[in-house]
């Protein structure tokens, strides 16, 4: 059969190349996208959708910060700290094209923007941005505020917080904010709790430091 | 900086700084980088601060987007350390460095634990926010008993608890199975009785997770959330520190009110009670107050609870309470909290769409937006447009409009939209323009008014009017008489304008050609002045429009009551002279239409004005559907359902085939019975499909330089119609018999025509499917504009791969999907498939054997074994599924188990007692593997009936593989019903011999 001859030299095809991949240009259609996120039909149809998909992604991406980061007006990166497994190397790229778009908007717009399937809601802060990509799903006002939490706490450590002081103390500011975020999610929502802990680490770093140098001084005396 | 404390990390940070351009900053980093390098490969000397110091620093680099690609092993290695100082910064570097797929992290595992599980309550802080951070999978495995330990310790400090909450909720989200259902329930219900807020809002973070993934099994937790809420909302014991501007955590609210949405329904009247009046009371206090930080907390906890409502589906009193709110927070001038009112009013209006139950509310919101005042209507539509115009708003407001117009209101919005469209943004006008003609079209109060609408549309917009709005504006007015010379005299109107837009001339001329010569009575509307004033545009337009002025000219000469030889010469003039015009297409209209012209008052029949066209589903309303089929719930499924079951929609993208204009062409009345030609579809008949008479431009690609002969009378231009029509690709064998064979094979032919070939192979493991499509062009020419669209349902993950435009001539392109099965249904994929064969568009749908059976693997099992299985599902609540089914294919015994062995069912001869009955077992894979027992028991007297028991802990595996086995034994597979009714007897049972529907089965 001729129609039988033909798809034998199909199949041959396949498996010769079974593993490659297509390369060239294409014309891509998928009728449904399943990762576009989708609104409004209560959550748990959002979850029953999202747990569909949940295979190519975390086990469970519900809820969470993704990803924080400061940036100045010029666009250097301040601070970064990423809570999902988001490929190192893609990083530097996802900053700088949210970046963009958030230097671009005018002071009257408001603090959200959706970027790829997420949300990213910002503040600025003097010259810094405030950056927080949470999944689409997340309740913006609640986040928005926890960007402002943490700039109190910055605040109440450094003594009127400027960009300055977190080029310099970077490292204070990601302890600070290991304090107040753990996992994607608040961790704590006193600012006098989260101040106690960092001074309690303070206090001994100082002390780890005297030590090391009495010892040092009492081994050089010897 | 006295902080800092490291002069060395100073230093370099302040030089970093101050490089004046990128290159002298990637010098500098490049410099400290080699320098690291070297201080790291002769370890010896370097001194624990040292080290600190240098990992700092490659903290730093990466931070600025470097990229770090050693030293790990150096930064991980002092998380052994002994000293605090060292740990601390192995620790923080670890987690901002590292991925959690490093292989690193497993180095230090052990350590880690020791950390969690040692005495130290600082070291426990550092390990646990680390694997909180970045833990992964087999940090999952082997820390997560620890943890819960400290979680639920009596003797750790709230510090440490609520980072075992937060950390447990990582290792929770890699690996759900780390935290057993059962014995966890109670424990997250006794931990919502901690009174400490800290932990309390950690706690919450999991059990958000928790509920999501497992509403059912923490029922228990829902009363304890409420009160939670309560003691919030009374402000009962809520320490100063929590309370953030006044409010008690609102974020421990916010995610309360979270967890509630993500049980189904709350249904106990006490807790039902108790819940409403907190969210009264939380939907009461909501004045805006000046400060910002206090206002977006209030609003946070009450967009929370609005979603919550929502989700409760409350009573109308409380909806239209929310309703109001979120008119509210629309007029309010803060961009944030308009943006989120705006998104919540649409979510109102889409859930109202989706879920019948809320459909009542729909009513009850429009109700309010459209509040007795008329002004307050128009304010809320005016406010709407303006919103469109703030940046990332717009396309909320627009979402919103175009979801709450209704027939009441459409006008007010439709011409609230046009006056807006010529200020709009460059970006949104398209979808503007779009919006508002769907809008018309679906909500016109009169005829009229659409076509005024458009027209404007047109003029404002032109540049942003797709063909699609035109066209479908010329069907309407071809199709109802009493509007042509209204259209017509709009047209002509417009015409008069100075600058007209080129849509315009085309709409016009199309307009007047057909129906000018019904106005002929009014002045300035003569033939001839008809002819000047279009033709006036003739020098500017693009070629597609001089076709179509072409065709106006001869009609407008043919039409007029009395031939004015002054208006003849001059059409004629025109004719004569694009008959050397550039493009072909041009060119031959002037000179058929120049023959025709010449023959006389005898061609009038032949240039009388176009039929009426055939109903058809507007290709706006469908383009609409597309765009929307990434944001709307059912628009994929409604999507799918409409390309099943309308050949409308295929019907509209076909395009004549060649040079011929059936637009032309009026089919004297003897001949009517080819006005609509039938073009069989590819998959087997359905429907008849007219010809798309609105492709009046064909275009360039589409029409072959041939020189086609002047025809004479107007049969022989039908003829020619009909011939083109005839070639239609046919399939060269029957798809349905190709499809039953691949239900039983996973290698064979799909479909198969003169020019290409599908053939399609498959894998299946588990609930995983490997299908790849051979798309071989078996034609001399390349062929084009191939496009293959897979349309899911529901219950399959698909993960298409590209297909390419092109397939070139005697050439195969494979084309693998990637199939996942989540939920048991019958339901199949259905493929889409189109290509162009250089002549003309050839687009067919098929089904793919993407068949339960696939997901089927038959399941061996000892006899004790198997009886007790059976025995368990018997046992409350009973599993098992019976049915009698009647109008069974007669078949031996052996036959039939050969039968469901061909289904992949292990059958288990012997197992059952009484000699007529089969047993076996499969295992159906979807998310999760089941075990399905089934049994047949025939009745030998009576060989069309059986009784028919599928047992399966999974009650909706076992409906649907019962139905689907029952599908098998009564359909006949040659059959042309693809999926027989439930229960439905097979007539055709009698005239089939067993054998024959046997040799078709296996």
């Amino acid at each position: 059969m001729k129609s039988a001859t033909f798809f034998s030299s199909l199949s041959s095809l396949f498996f010769a190349n079974k593993h490659s991949s297509h390369t060239g240009r294409f014309k891509f259609e998928i009728s449904s996208d399943a990762k576009s996120p989708k609104k409004g039909f209560g959550r748990l149809r959002e979850w029953f959708d999202r747990s569909i998909y949940r295979f190519d992604r975390d086990a469970f991406v519900l809820l969470q910060i993704q990803a924080v980061f400061l940036v100045s007006r010029q666009g250097k990166v301040r601070l970064q700290k990423w809570y999902t497994a988001y490929p190192g190397k893609d990083r530097p790229k996802a900053i700088r094209e949210i970046t963009s778009i958030i230097l671009s908007r005018g002071s009257r717009l408001c603090n959200f923007i959706e970027w790829k399937d997420l949300k990213v809601i910002y503040k600025r802060y003097a010259s810094l941005y405030f950056c927080m990509c949470v999944d689409a799903d997340d309740n913006e006002l609640d986040c928005l505020e926890v960007i402002h939490l943490f700039v109190e706490v910055l605040d109440r450590y450094f003594g009127n917080v400027c960009e300055l002081d977190l080029v310099f103390n970077f490292h204070k500011a990601y302890y600070i904010l290991d304090e107040v975020l753990l996992s994607g999610e608040l961790q704590e929502s006193s600012k006098k709790s989260v101040a106690r802990v960092i001074s309690a680490q303070d206090t001994m770093v100082e002390k780890a430091k005297e030590t090391g140098i009495s010892h040092m001084m009492s081994s050089s005396s010897k | 900086m006295a902080l800092s404390g490291m002069r060395g990390l100073s230093v370099f940070i302040s030089d970093v700084r101050n490089c004046q351009n990128k290159e002298l900053e990637r010098a500098r980093v490049d410099k400290e980088l080699a320098n690291i390098r070297t201080k790291f490969k002769n370890d010896k000397g370097l001194t624990p601060y040292e080290k600190k110091k240098y990992v700092w620093k490659m903290l730093y680099i990466f931070m600025l987007g470097y990229d770090v690609d050693f030293g790990h092993m150096e930064a991980v290695s002092l998380i052994s350390a002994p000293k605090y100082a060292e740990k601390q910064v192995g620790y923080i570097v670890t987690s901002s460095l590292l991925n959690e797929n490093h292989d690193f992290l497993r180095l230090v595992i052990n350590t880690v634990r020791n950390d969690i599980i040692g005495r130290n309550e600082t070291f426990q802080c550092l390990a646990l926010t680390m694997v909180g951070n970045i833990g992964g999978k087999e940090f999952s495995e082997s820390l997560a008993p620890d943890v819960q330990k400290l979680l639920i310790s009596n003797s750790c400090r709230p510090l440490v608890r609520k980072k075992a909450a937060l950390c447990l909720l990582r290792l929770y989200r890699k690996n759900p199975d780390v935290v057993s259902v059962d014995g966890w329930a109670d424990r997250m219900s006794q931990l919502l009785d901690e009174r400490e807020i800290g932990v309390l809002t950690a706690v919450m973070s999991l059990l958000v997770a928790l509920v999501a993934n497992n509403p059912d099994a923490y029922w228990n937790c829902v009363s304890k959330c409420v009160r939670v809420l309560e003691r919030l909302t009374r402000s009962q014991d809520i320490p100063q520190e929590y309370t953030y501007y006044g409010i008690p955590s609102p974020w421990l609210q916010v995610k309360t009110m979270r967890v509630l949405q993500y049980f189904p329904a709350i249904d106990d009247p006490n807790i039902r009670r108790s819940l409403f009046e907190v969210l009264q009371r939380v939907l009461m206090g909501t004045d805006a107050v000046k400060n910002i930080n206090k206002n977006n907390a209030t609003h946070a906890v009450l967009f929370e609870a609005l979603a919550l409502v929502m989700h409760l589906d409350a009573e109308k009193d409380m909806m239209a309470q929310c309703v109001g709110l979120l008119g509210k927070f629309i007029a309010v001038r803060e961009p944030n909290i308009r943006y989120l009112g705006l998104e919540n009013m649409t979510r109102m209006l889409m859930v109202s769409d989706v879920q019948e139950s809320i459909k009542r509310h729909q009513v009850q919101i429009i109700t309010s937006l459209r509040d007795p005042d008329i002004r307050f209507r128009i304010i809320f539509i005016d406010l709407l447009v303006q919103c469109i115009s703030l940046c990332s708003i717009r396309r909320r407001s627009l979402d919103l409009l175009y979801g709450m117009c209704d027939v009441t209101n459409a006008k007010d919005i439709v011409e609230e939209l046009l006056q807006y469209l010529t200020t709009a943004d460059f970006a949104i006008r398209e979808e503007l323009a779009l919006k508002a003609a769907i809008l018309a079209e679906k909500f016109a109060p009169d005829l009229s008014w659409y076509v005024d609408v458009i027209l404007q549309l047109i003029e404002k917009a032109g540049d942003f009017v797709s063909d699609d709005i035109w066209y479908r504006v010329v069907q309407f007015v071809t199709n109802n008489d009493d509007l042509q010379p209204y259209a017509a005299a709009k047209a002509r109107d417009f015409l008069d304008k100075p600058a007209v837009h080129e849509t315009m001339v085309k709409v016009a001329g199309y307009l007047l050609g057909e129906y000018s010569h019904l106005l002929s009575r009014r002045p300035g509307c003569s033939p001839k002045e008809v002819f000047s004033i279009i033709h006036d545009k003739f020098a500017t337009v693009s070629t597609p429009t001089k076709a179509i002025l072409l065709s106006a000219y001869i009609k407008i000469l043919l039409h007029s009551q009395t031939v004015d030889p002054e208006l003849q010469n001059h059409v004629l003039a025109v004719f004569r002279k694009n008959e050397t015009y550039l493009d072909a297409e041009v060119q031959q209209r002037a000179s058929e239409y120049y023959a025709l012209s010449r023959k006389g008052p005898s061609m009038v029949d032949v240039m009388a004005e176009m039929p009426k066209f055939p109903e058809r589903q507007s290709a706006l309303l469908k383009k609409a559907e597309d765009t929307e089929v990434d944001v709307a719930d059912t628009s994929a499924t409604k999507l799918r359902l409409m390309q099943l079951t309308s050949t409308a929609v295929v019907v509209a993208d076909q395009k004549p085939a060649n040079g011929v204009h059936p637009a032309l062409t009026r089919v004297p009345s003897g001949q009517r019975n080819i006005e609509a030609p039938t073009v069989p579809v590819a998959n087997g008949g359905q429907s008849p499909a007219p010809v798309d008479f609105l492709a009046i431009e064909a275009a360039p690609t589409h029409s072959a330089p041939e020189s086609s002969p002047l025809v004479g009378p107007g049969d022989s231009l039908a003829l020619a119609l009909m011939d083109n029509q005839a070639s239609t690709v046919q399939p060269t064998g029957s798809v349905t018999e190709w499809f039953d064979a691949l239900c039983r094979k996973d290698s064979g032919i799909l479909y198969e025509d003169p020019f290409i070939q599908i053939g399609l192979k498959a894998e299946w493991r588990g609930n995983q499917g490997r299908i790849v499509l051979f798309l071989g062009n078996k034609h001399t020419a390349p062929l084009l504009s191939v496009k293959a669209v897979i349309l899911p349902p529901r219950h399959m993950q698909l993960l298409t791969s590209n297909v390419p435009d092109t397939i070139p001539p005697r050439a195969q392109v494979q084309c693998p999907v990637e199939v996942t099965n989540l939920s048991p249904s019958r339901e199949i994929p259905v493929l889409d498939f189109s290509y162009n064969n250089s002549s003309a568009m050839v687009s067919f749908k098929l089904r793919l054997p993407v068949i339960m059976s696939k997901f089927l693997q038959g399941a061996t099992l000892a006899p004790a074994d198997y009886i007790a299985r059976w025995k368990a599902l018997m046992g409350p609540p009973n599993k098992l599924l019976q049915e009698v089914v009647r109008g069974v294919k007669p078949l031996p015994l052996q036959e039939m188990s050969d039968l469901l062995g061909s289904l992949h069912v292990a059958i288990a001869p012997g197992y059952d007692p009484n000699v007529n009955n089969i047993v076996g077992a499969a295992t159906y894979f979807s998310e999760n593997p089941t075990l399905c027992l089934i049994r047949i028991e025939t009745d030998p007297a009576d060989r069309t009936q059986i009784r028919l028991t599928v047992g399966t802990p999974d009650t909706s595996v076992a409906l649907e593989l019962k139905e689907y086995i029952k599908e098998r034994l009564v359909d006949i597979p040659s059959g042309a019903a693809p999926t027989s009714l439930p229960g439905m007897p097979s007539p055709a049972d009698d005239l089939v011999g067993p054998a024959a529907s046997l040799a078709g089965l296996i």
